[in-house]
Formats: structure tokens, sequence, C-alpha cells
């Protein structure tokens, strides 16, 4: 029956044999081949790495240092940010660019500080990013700086079809650049509009080059890929707390460890009041804001 | 610069420690303070080892106080300085003057309300008098900002290293250039 069935569609026994054969070497090669950063194994990743670090120093004339850190036994990061002391002056912008090897033209910036009237409360649809006041806080407005949250049910990494963004261990989101193809869905499942694109071809100065990269992290990216926050992933794995965090004027910006009860993350969820941006999503952010006051 | 500026202060510090020390020994002699209440440890103690915390942010050259005020018989009335004028005060002016927290008896120490002597770099117990709150969401780490590491060595600031405390309230700032709106094509 079968065989009658195949004769009447017009494939015979030996093609049916040499395209399966085909098909079958095929997906060995696929096998063989580049592996995701998530499943590649240590030696090769520390190869992979030391390559890129000799390509990006020849590059940028200057010693670069390509971290291959895995996460820390034990740890989740999060962070907190508190929204009565924001004062909207967008210093964090400049310090996270900066950190993390953005490109300056066309201009591409992981954390977006968006203005809102005071009356209206947390309103998206009246938020302002494009504000320039002579001086901040302006009368009326409170400020709330955006970037990626983390979400421990993050739906941008569900929606990629090449599997080249995933939460790592230690809770941080990350992009594996050379597995991106830039199809951008990740950017419409994101409800936070945290994520980016390369629509041009990135410049980054040699002289603004922060040589202190990480493989998930801040390493130069390409046209045509996603990119966002990482938590400083090359600094946060080293112990170090994130660029932003470090530049706040007012020390709204809070870093820390999710699983550790003394941290000061901790503390902030127990004591202050806490809310979370589009809880109603259930994407589970672990990028808390609070009232300090 | 900046390790010129570390090594500044360095010697700052041990110029001022000298110096304390030496005026607390006077200071004793003269009138003796009440003790401090140190039940409570500094927060920047923790397991026995001390973190970073920079000096109290000095004008040039004012600190020793006791340098100029040795010779200067105390006034305690209350009245408009003729020295210090650079100096406005801003923080519930209207009830309280320089000798509330400045100590008269020694120029070089503050004092808390029940007469405690306290040296500059303890001051966020001054602070903390009125501030509470304030003190404790900054022992907990939660109120200022902190630099370094998140599960190691980390730098605090003292109230007064943020915060004039003349005029606490911070001054408006310059904001950084609003991001480019998306471009749109031409047609």
């Amino acid at each position: 029956m079968a065989t009658e069935e195949m004769h009447e569609s017009g494939i015979s026994r030996r093609e049916f044999a040499s395209v399966a054969a085909a098909a079958a070497a095929g997906l060995l090669a696929t096998a063989c081949g580049n592996r995701r950063l998530y499943d590649i194994p240590k030696d090769k990743l520390r190869a992979a790495v030391a390559e890129m670090e000799k390509e990006y120093s020849a590059k940028y004339g200057k010693a670069v240092t390509v971290s291959d850190a895995g996460p820390m036994p034990g740890v989740v990061f999060a962070y907190a940010l508190d929204i009565s002391r924001c004062v909207g002056c967008r210093r964090c912008v400049y310090a996270c660019v900066a950190e993390n090897n953005q490109s300056r033209d066309p201009e591409v910036q992981w954390i977006r500080v968006l203005s809102m009237d005071k009356s209206k409360g947390i309103d998206f649809q009246d938020a302002d990013p494009y504000y320039q006041p002579e001086t901040v806080p302006q009368d009326g407005r409170f400020y709330v700086p955006t970037a990626c949250q983390h979400c421990r049910n993050a739906p941008c990494t569900k929606v990629c079809p090449t599997g080249a963004t995933w939460t790592e261990k230690d809770g941080i989101v990350v992009i594996d650049y050379d597995w991106c193809i830039g199809c951008r869905y990740c950017m419409a499942a994101c409800p936070y509009g945290a994520r980016h694109f390369n629509w041009g071809k990135p410049t980054l100065p040699s002289d603004q080059v922060n040589p202190d990269m990480h493989v998930l992290g801040n390493r130069p990216r390409q046209q045509g890929v996603v990119e966002k926050c990482t938590f400083c992933i090359q600094r946060s794995r080293a112990g170090r707390y994130p660029a932003c965090v470090e530049v706040c004027p007012v020390g709204a910006r809070k870093f820390g460890n999710l699983l550790d009860p003394n941290s000061e993350i901790r503390y902030i969820i127990e004591n202050k009041r806490v809310l979370l941006l589009k809880q109603e999503l259930n994407t589970m952010p672990k990028f808390f804001y609070f009232y300090g006051t | 610069m900046r390790r010129l500026l570390v090594v500044t202060f360095a010697v700052m510090a041990v110029a001022i420690t000298a110096r304390s020390g030496v005026l607390r020994a006077q200071a004793g002699a003269t009138k003796p303070a009440p003790a401090i209440d140190r039940t409570v440890p500094p927060p920047f103690m923790q397991d026995g080892q001390t973190l970073e915390v920079p000096p109290p942010p000095f004008s040039d050259g004012i600190f020793p106080c006791s340098a100029c005020h040795e010779s200067i018989k105390p006034d305690r009335t209350r009245r408009v300085l003729t020295f210090h004028d650079d100096i406005v005060l801003k923080h519930d002016q209207d009830h309280r003057w320089c000798l509330d927290c400045h100590d008269a008896d020694n120029r070089d120490f503050l004092h808390l309300a029940g007469g405690q002597r306290l040296p500059f770099d303890e001051s966020y117990m001054l602070c903390g008098q009125c501030h509470g709150e304030k003190l404790r969401d900054w022992r907990v780490g939660v109120h200022g900002r902190r630099t370094g590491q998140w599960n190691g060595h980390k730098t605090y600031l003292l109230c007064v290293n943020c915060h004039n405390p003349h005029q606490p309230r911070f001054k408006p700032l310059p904001p950084k250039p609003a991001p480019k709106p998306p471009m749109r094509p031409i047609r």
C-alpha cells in the first residue's frame, strides 16, 4: 500500500533514501558547527573568547579582556530603584553607554528615563522620555528610569526562533550576538521597550571603548542584532556594582543578591513600599521600584 | 591627580587624628563631656573590618577650628556672625543656630543634644537625632550611595558628603541630553 502510494506521488525508494541521507548529514554538520554560548563546552568557550580578545585588541588598539565568567552559585541578582529620589538627570544613561560600549551613532541607549505627571501617577501613555528643561527635577513631575527588567517569566526569551536569548542561572537575561538573526520578535514581546536594535552599523570610537568586556555583555555588537541591559554582567559577576548604581548622584539605585537575606535588596522588599511595572502581565521582573521616604 | 588627592587626604587624616588626640586629652582636663552610647557600631564596621569612608568635606584650611578659636572667648549669644559669612543656614534656621551642633568648649568637635562630644567623622549620629528613619536606612545601605562591591568591600559616604549640613536640600541640576527621537523615513 505504502509503496504504491509512493509510486503514485512520484518518489522512488532510491530518491527518498538519498534525500533522507542528505538531511541526516546536514543535521550532523550543524551539530558539529557553531553552538550557542549556553551549551558550548568550557574549553571551546575559552578559545573563542581568546580569539575575540585578539580581534578587539587589534581593532581598538588597546588591551581588551573578554571575560567568560559564569554565574556564581547561590546568587540571583535583583535591582531596586527609589522613585522618590530619582531627579531625572540621566547620569545613569550616559554611564551605561560608556561602560557597555553602546553605539554612539546611531544612538543606542539601554536606559530610558521617563518623566511622568505626579497627578497621574505611573501612566506610560502620558510618559515623556524627551524632556529637556534647564534643570531637573521639574515641579509636578517624577521620573521612572526603565531598562531590562530581567523577568523571571521573560516573554522575550520565549519568542526567539534561534534560541539566541535566555535567562542565566543568576537571573540575568542575556543575548548571544552571534546567534541573533535580527528578527526583532523579542522587541515586540518585551512590554518594557527594553530591547534595542542596531539598525545601522554601530560606531564606537577607539578612545571611548571600555576594554573590560564580557562575552555575553558589552563586547562590541554588529549591525542587525538586538542588545539590552545585562546588569553590567562584566562587573556584577566580578562582585562589583553596575555602573549606573555607582554614578547615581542621589543614590536612588540599589543592587544585590536576592538570595542573601542580609542584602539591601531584601531589606527594601521586606520594609519598603515596592511596585513592579506592568505587574498584571505576570512577567515577574527582578527590577523593583520603591518609595524610600 | 587622583593619587595626589588620596595622599592629601591620608596626610590630613593623620594630622587630624594626632591633633584630636591631644585636644581630647585637653578637653578631658577642663570639662568632662558625657559619654556617647556606642552600643550600636558604625555601619562601616563589618566583622571587625573597617570599610572605606571619605573624610568630611571641610573647606580648605578651615580645620582644625581650634587653630583660630582657641584664642577667642566663646560668645554663646545667638547673633548674626561677622566671620563665616559664607555659611548661610537654611536648615530649620528659625529654631537653631551654630552652637546647637558645634561644640563651644572644643571647636574641633560637634555635640549631640545631650552634650556628648562627637568627632566630625561621626556626624551621622548628630544628623540621626532628628532624621532617625534616614539614619536607619543609611545603616542598612538603602539611603545614600554605595560604591565598590555588592558582596564585599564597599565605600560609604557620610551624610555631609552629599548634603551640605547648612543647606541640606539638593540643588537642581541640568539634565544630560535627551535621546534622539526615532528617525522617520522621508517621503
